[in-house]
């Protein structure tokens, strides 16, 4: 099955399931809440995010310049900086540092660039121990399962399907009470931080004018990836420049506040590189490996390069009616939501991710979301344009070039509602059924007749 | 003034008391009106499904037979979207680009016309119900349309307006979305319903009769008596 009709198996099924769908609007229900409260406490939201925007803009525009500045500056306090151009090579690149590290056991905090390598896998393949330390990615973990949002990657579990799940996969005592569930899942990753050969990270930001990586968190995990194994590996993308330590002013509580409500997210750690003389903690080496994977591709498109202005915040997940229905497994990508439809067909093909950008209303309450200002929507319509533009269906071809004749001749039009006045008391006796050539309205809405006089019908007879 | 109407294909077709309500309210208030009989559709469902060329072919008519006119409005968010965000962007680098823009800053969302072209909020009109307002999101967030409508609203006698939990959230009709994703489109729309029932209102009161299509659509389905009207019929109840 292709990725379009898995989509649309799927998504049939998803839509339908209430339970889901309770689940994931009780997740969200104080969402908005509280991001408008925040919102609130900004001079201006409006000016925050054109700033941000303009600030992403700059970084994106003079990538070539932000780069090489990041990388000089982090690898004068002893960092190593490896470039990656595509999956495998990031991954190779990973797989060569365990290797020579001779590990067997890596403690990972969340990173979905290492979603999008799937570098779990890798490493597991090689033979090594992975144990995920963000308390909804070590969920997800251990159910086998790809996070369901980019942010809160286990929000479509309740309580109870997590208490089931770590008496199962960790022999604990069934508990209802959350705080309880966290010891549970504390008490098991703790013996892991301590017998981790490798730590490995993302980032949120890297800051080009003084080499440091960025990383925002509300558990202490990276922390403690950080500080405990004796090598660290942070994966990101290159579009995670920041021009100037000072941008972070504006972008952490930007993050914060589209993303979960949050002033500014708990811990907010900057890096600067390995263990230096005279330090008490640190790891003894770290590897930075910059990830393009199609990235410039979208860059080079100038039309849509502002897609690469996204800092992860989740915010247009939140927010879109249709995240909310089909649920974030349901796209079949790393990145779920618009922000995944925009750019996944960037990133792994037009043609087999096309449908992404058809699953939209067109709604925008994304675009209205975005703390940086990505015309999503928009995006989703440039999408579509681009795919039938490369590769029109015939049946759409057929279906608009004679709808244009429908439009461009009013007395063909006439003829249209005439026609079909006659026929709908025949469509009425199969309506709903798979007979009925309106079926995929008639299915479950019922369909307004063609007036007995139509508005030109009246205005003519009025003139 | 000389008021040029968009009466769109589905208000045509399925909907003409919304359009004939428009044209007596404008004419009740002197002015003008014209509705050019040559334009069917603006060209949306082409252009959102990602055939430009067709869209370009359609919308070229339009401006063509708009071209004089004075004032342009729209009994829909989402044409009105259309012609005053999208025409723009389809017609960029075209010899019809300039015309494009202008046609764009002469057309008005009928409730914004209203409002906000011709400072009217009372328009004497009687409805004695219980109704709540849907905002379609071409409308709401394209055109920025919120509070023109409530203005109108907020005149009419008798008129109760409650506002639905999650108002702004798309009611999933979305153009060809609807029928390319029935499913999607259908769970959405059962929410924007349940929210709506919720108020106890009589009626949900619109400025795009599309989204009204869908949601009175569902609402006939499921036997409910909650009752679709365009905002047009509301403020011409005399």
């Amino acid at each position: 099955m292709n990725f379009a009709s898995q989509f649309l198996k799927d998504a049939r099924v998803m839509a339908g399931d209430l339970q889901h769908r309770k689940i994931i609007r009780t997740a969200l229900s104080h969402y908005e809440v509280a991001r408008d409260q925040r919102k609130a406490s900004f001079q201006s939201w409006e000016s925050a995010r054109q700033l941000a925007a303009e600030a992403k803009w700059d970084a994106l525009n003079h990538l070539d310049k932000y780069l090489v500045e990041f990388t000089a500056k982090i690898e004068a306090r002893g960092t190593k900086v490896h470039w990656a151009s595509t999956a495998a090579q990031a991954r190779e690149i990973i797989l060569q540092i365990v290797r020579d590290k001779k590990a067997k056991s890596v403690i990972k905090s969340k990173a979905m660039t290492a979603e999008e390598i799937h570098l779990n896998d890798a490493l597991e393949h090689a033979g090594l121990n992975v144990v995920e330390n963000d308390l909804g990615e070590f969920i997800v973990q251990l159910r086998h399962e790809a996070p369901y949002h980019i942010v809160f990657p286990s929000m479509h579990l309740t309580r109870g399907e997590i208490s089931e799940l770590f008496q199962r996969e960790l022999g604990s005592a069934p508990t209802n009470d959350p705080e309880e569930l966290t010891m549970i899942a504390r008490r098991a990753l703790r013996k892991k931080f301590l017998t981790a050969d490798i730590g490995i990270t993302g980032a949120n930001f890297a800051i080009a004018e003084t080499g440091m990586i960025s990383i925002t968190e509300n558990e202490g995990n990276a922390r403690l990836t950080a500080a405990l194994p004796k090598t660290m590996i942070s994966l990101l993308g290159i579009e995670k420049i920041l021009p100037k330590m000072g941008d972070l002013a504006l972008f952490l509580p930007i993050l914060a506040t589209a993303g979960a409500g949050q002033p500014l997210t708990c811990y907010n750690t900057m890096y600067g590189g390995p263990r230096q003389p005279g330090e008490s903690d640190g790891p003894e080496e770290w590897h930075v490996v910059l990830l393009d994977n199609h990235r410039t591709e979208l860059l080079a498109d100038a039309e849509q390069r502002d897609a690469l202005h996204c800092i992860r915040c989740g915010a247009c997940l939140n927010v879109c009616p249709i995240f909310k229905n089909i649920g974030g497994h349901t796209y079949g990508t790393t990145y779920g939501g618009p922000i995944g439809s925009v750019i996944t067909p960037h990133l792994r093909g037009l043609q087999d991710w096309k449908h992404l950008s058809n699953a939209s209303s067109l709604c925008g309450a994304c675009t209205e979301a975005c703390p940086v200002k990505i015309n999503l929507h928009h995006h989703l319509l440039q999408n579509r344009r681009n795919a039938a533009a490369q590769q029109p269906t015939l049946k759409e071809r057929i279906g608009f070039k004679s709808f244009v004749q429908l439009a461009n001749h009013p007395k063909l039009w006439a003829f249209a509602k005439k026609f079909a006045r006659l026929t709908q008391p025949l469509q009425k006796l199969v309506k709903g059924t798979r007979l009925d050539p309106g079926y995929h309205w008639t299915q479950t809405r019922d369909l307004p007749d063609v007036a007995p006089e139509t508005f030109k019908d009246w205005w003519r007879k009025r003139k | 003034m000389t008021v040029t109407l968009f009466i769109p294909c589905f208000m045509d077709a399925l909907f003409p008391r919304a359009g004939i309500c428009m044209v007596e309210i404008l004419e009740r208030l002197g002015h003008k009106v014209v509705c050019p009989e040559e334009i069917v559709c603006c060209g949306q469902p082409p252009f959102n499904s990602g055939y430009w060329d067709e869209a370009r072919a359609v919308a070229a008519k339009v401006l063509q037979q708009l071209q004089n006119a004075e004032v342009i409005v729209i009994g829909s968010g989402s044409c009105g979207a259309m012609l005053n965000n999208f025409y723009p962007e389809l017609f960029k680098d075209t010899p019809q680009s300039e015309l494009a823009k202008q046609i764009s800053a002469r057309t008005w969302e009928f409730s914004e016309f209203l409002v906000k072209k011709l400072g009217v909020t009372d328009l004497g009109a009687t409805f004695p119900h219980k109704v709540t307002f849907h905002d379609g999101c071409h409308g709401l967030r394209e055109l920025g349309v919120k509070k023109s409508p409530r203005e109108l609203l907020g005149h009419v006698r008798g008129l109760q307006l409650v506002e639905m939990a999650e108002v702004e959230t798309c009611c999933g009709f979305g153009g060809t979305f609807a029928t390319k994703l029935p499913m999607i489109s259908t769970a959405m729309g059962d929410l924007k319903c349940a929210n709506a029932i919720e108020t106890g209102a009589d009626y949900i009161v619109s400025n795009d009769s599309s989204c009204l299509m869908h949601l009175q659509g569902l609402l006939s389905r499921q036997g409910s008596k909650l009752k679709t009207i365009h905002l047009a019929e509301v403020l011409n109840q005399q």
